[in-house]
């Protein structure tokens, strides 16, 4: 439905290229389709705005006529502008001279306060810190026993004197947390709040009553990735009411573009320290502006796709198939493992998403049929182990057998395991250091990415023994008249390739 | 306003038929909850005529707005004998209103050459955002309105225009009991109020209501629906441990639904987000435990109205994988206008069917095209 920025950017530029310099109206084009993009990706309206200025001004200038290829130099001034808002480096958290830090956590309801609470003391424990957990929200049903539970399971204890349900006063209980805290001797309070809409006087008030009852090191300020062209009023009417130190973002896995972060750090000027990235209680890091920048202009996220490879990938097992791709000893058991361990990163489309310049394969992307690798999956589990070791075993009557085993047609069968072969062979030449080419990656998205790509030296070797998992979608990518090598690098993660 | 179909309840205890084994589980709130299933040929049950209201006004209307009894007839002759049709009654729900919760547009005088920007604020989306705007400025043209009162009218009328549609009443009215109603939607939208406040208006409409706690993942989800189940008196099916199988939480809680001849059962889900496939697939999983029983009426969606362009994503997805029937935008009290439910409607071809207002239990309500534009384009 929507393009993205690239897609948009790259149309726009296809006209520049080979132009010397932008003409005026080249540049207005240019930014209209930057507005665009970033109001769809919820950027607030006036962020957006004083953003397109300052990049117009940039634009106009020496730095970006000049330049050798101006329409990347354009895409490099909004990748810098944005980033300059997002915040240049990750911050970190103030403590308290004298413990212990008071950290209390604000937002509307449902941007996921408590769970952040819960994240929060476990990273806090994990570098040794002794945090208690402080039950503020008395408003939601169960918001006290949801963060009793939490303090449970990360080992934190939980200051709770009020059953909450409508029953106590949050200020109360934030005043008598800090002297216990004093008392007993932890180093890091923090206090959970119920949630509140900007524009609830009464709940703002009882919010300052809490700051003032507990005096913060840090009010922490919790927004919900998704949030809209409401996060400046939010934001502002929290930065007036409680005061902001920090942002937190949450729900970060999901598919927004949190242009939110934009405005949110546009208008509170305060740092966004955290971004929390998962159901799971380790699912919380710090904030990469860098990376924020990429996804908000859909550049993709290569880096963030490394690192979920490498949750779901396992070292070892991938170090066991790099050998066994050298020594040809790479098998279609090994592919239906890979291709197991694949799915479990989640949605094919939404990772192929991930990777910078996917937005160009968007139709593509819509039709890639997810059921194919079903189907795969079904042909191997119908063949023998003897077979899925030695598939040149498999002669007319064995393919007729796995065929109707798996509900396929022979016909498939051979295709699936003609790729097969083809694969393992282009996987051997790359495992033996081949690295795949890098063509057309603009320097911004490189900028991005290569430095992951490094980090992730070994990651990529696996990421290869991915694209295996490619195959199955071959033919899929045949039909749309796509190279299949690019769609398995792509889904394999090292991103190359997929431009052209 | 809306009619739905639901169980007659009479006050006097009847004994119920052989058939149907005696109840043994009480609720433990409501006292008479006495089941009054008549045999009789499973045609006529339907006839709302037949019935003794106390509500007098049903009677003409209930059978026009609702087509699906006739068609069901043929089904229950066939199934078991052992079915005992109930006898069935066209309500109403209590009444309930968006009130004065949706805040205008408009800070000043209204200008057509701000109204892009303005729509876009309130989260319609760029491309929603320039149609209407193309489209107010041609029927204002022609109109020759310009006054600040006429644009604000003929805005109304457009959105109106635009937003109703026949279908945004609630699935209950073809008499298969017990209802069943799944709502899901991504983490922290407001589901388990949006089933604590539902539960509560049909209550005060004299429903028998089942809630099963589904979400069985979420620290405490158990206990905040239980919560609202005790707030509204309904009865709540619990799973048996943390991290149960939200499934077979969803097959008890229409079992119980059918063995205590409750009018409607409201099934709580997880929130997920969107992109997170195996917990979408899950999704499935519940629907199908459901079917094993009873057919689904209603899948809600609940999105939150603060949330951006990312609601059409979280729409289309779901739709895909939980056929979604309709929507419920929580959190419209706020300064948040939730325009993008204009898209979601157009685009995605579902309609919005309830909205939430504000915390308190009965901020819930319909959803009003009519209440909803006027209250985006009136005069602060």
């Amino acid at each position: 439905m929507f393009g993205n920025l690239s897609d948009r950017l790259s149309d726009t530029f296809k006209n520049l290229r080979g132009k010397g310099r932008l003409s005026d109206s080249d540049i207005d084009a240019t930014l209209r389709d930057i507005r665009r993009a970033l109001l769809e990706a919820d950027v607030a309206l006036e962020v957006v705005k004083d953003f397109i200025a300052a990049i117009r001004e940039r634009a106009l200038g020496d730095e970006v006529s000049k330049a050798l290829n101006p329409a990347q130099q354009v895409v490099q001034v909004v990748n810098e502008e944005l980033t300059k808002i997002l915040g240049t480096e990750n911050h970190k958290l103030q403590f308290a001279k004298s413990p212990p830090t008071v950290i209390m956590l604000a937002g509307l309801q449902g941007s996921g306060k408590t769970t952040l609470a819960g994240k929060l003391a476990k990273w806090l424990k994990d570098q040794n810190q002794t945090p208690i957990l402080v039950a503020a929200d008395l408003q939601r049903p169960n918001a006290v026993t949801q963060l009793q539970v939490l303090g449970e399971k990360v080992g934190v204890p939980v200051f709770s004197p009020e059953p909450g349900n409508g029953v106590g006063d949050p200020v109360d209980v934030a005043k008598k947390a800090i002297a216990h805290a004093k008392k007993s001797q932890f180093s890091v309070v923090i206090v959970d709040t119920a949630g509140r809409l900007g524009v609830d006087e009464e709940m703002m008030q009882q919010a300052i009553g809490i700051r003032d009852a507990v005096s913060p090191d840090e009010v922490l300020f919790v927004v919900d990735s998704m949030l809209g062209q409401d996060a400046v009023n939010v934001a502002k009417a929290f930065k007036d009411g409680v005061g902001v130190t920090g942002v937190v973002l949450t729900k970060l896995d999901g598919d927004s573009r949190g242009g939110a972060a934009l405005s949110v750090a546009n208008v509170t000027g305060a740092p966004i320290l955290f971004s929390s990235t998962g159901e799971g209680l380790d699912a919380f890091e710090p904030f990469y502006p860098d990376r924020m920048a990429s996804r908000i202009l859909d550049m993709g996220d290569v880096i963030s796709l490394i690192e979920q490879a490498q949750r779901t990938f396992d070292q070892e097992e991938s170090q066991k198939l790099a050998d066994k791709i050298a020594n040809e000893e790479f098998t279609l058991q090994d592919f239906l493992e890979q291709m197991q361990q694949l799915r479990k990163m989640g949605n094919m489309k939404n990772l192929l998403g991930m990777l910078p310049g996917a937005g160009k394969m968007k139709q593509q992307l819509e039709d890639f049929d997810e059921s194919e690798i079903s189907r795969t999956e079904a042909i191997i589990r119908s063949m023998t182990p003897v077979e899925r070791n030695m598939p040149r075993v498999l002669n007319g009557s064995r393919r007729l057998r796995i065929a109707k085993g798996s509900g396929t047609s022979v016909n498939e069968v051979n295709q699936l395991v003609n790729r097969f072969e083809q694969a393992a062979k282009v996987m051997k030449t790359m495992s033996k250091g081949g690295m795949p080419n890098i063509p057309g990656t603009n320097p911004v998205q490189m900028g991005g990415s290569v430095g992951g790509g490094y980090i992730g030296g070994k990651k990529k070797d696996k990421k290869k023994k991915g694209s295996k998992s490619g195959n199955p979608a071959k033919r899929a990518a045949e039909n749309q008249g796509l190279s299949f090598n690019a769609q398995s690098e792509t889904k394999s993660g090292s991103a190359f390739g997929i431009q052209n | 306003m809306f009619k739905f179909l639901k169980r007659l309840r009479s006050s006097k205890q009847e004994s119920t038929s052989q058939a149907e084994p005696e109840l043994v589980a009480e609720p433990p709130v409501v006292a008479e909850q006495a089941a009054s299933p008549v045999i009789e040929s499973p045609v006529k049950p339907l006839e709302p005529a037949k019935v003794p209201l106390p509500e007098p006004e049903v009677h003409a209307e209930a059978a026009e707005p609702e087509p699906e009894p006739e068609a069901k007839a043929p089904e229950p002759a066939s199934a078991a004998a052992s079915e005992v049709e109930p006898e069935l009654v066209a309500v109403e729900l209590p009444k309930r209103s968006l009130g004065t919760g949706i805040r205008s547009l408009f800070s000043e005088n209204f200008d057509v050459d701000d109204l892009e920007d303005i729509l876009i604020l309130a989260d319609f989306g760029v491309e929603t955002a320039e149609e209407i705007t193309n489209q107010l400025k041609s029927v204002a043209q022609k109109q020759g309105a310009s006054s600040d009162a006429e644009l604000r009218l003929l805005l109304k009328d457009l959105l109106v225009e635009r937003l109703s549609r026949n279908d945004s009443s609630l699935n209950l009215d073809d008499g298969k009991l017990p209802y069943v109603i799944l709502v899901v939607g991504v983490n922290g939208a407001g589901k388990t109020t949006t089933i604590g406040k539902l539960a509560r208006w049909l209550k005060d409409g004299d429903w028998e209501v089942v809630l099963g706690a589904a979400d069985t993942f979420r620290a405490a989800a158990v206990e905040q629906l239980a919560t609202w189940a005790e707030r509204s008196g309904a009865r709540l099916v619990k799973p048996a441990k943390e991290g149960a199988d939200p499934a077979a939480v969803a097959y008890q809680t229409v079992e119980l639904a059918i063995q205590a001849e409750a009018d409607i059962a409201i099934i709580d889900t997880a929130g997920r987000l969107q992109n997170k496939k195996d917990l979408m697939d899950e999704l499935g999983k519940i629907r199908r435990a459901v079917e094993k029983q009873a057919k689904i009426s209603e899948v809600l969606l609940v999105i939150d109205a603060t949330n951006g362009q990312n609601a059409m994503s979280q729409a289309k997805a779901f739709a895909e994988v939980a056929e979604v029937t309709g929507i419920v935008m929580t959190k419209l009290d706020g300064t948040a206008k939730g325009g993008i439910l204009y898209a979601l409607q157009k685009e995605l071809d579902l309609p919005i069917k309830l909205v939430g207002v504000g915390e308190q239990v009965n901020d819930f309500a319909f959803f009003s095209p009519e209440e909803f534009a006027k209250g985006l384009v009136a005069r602060k």
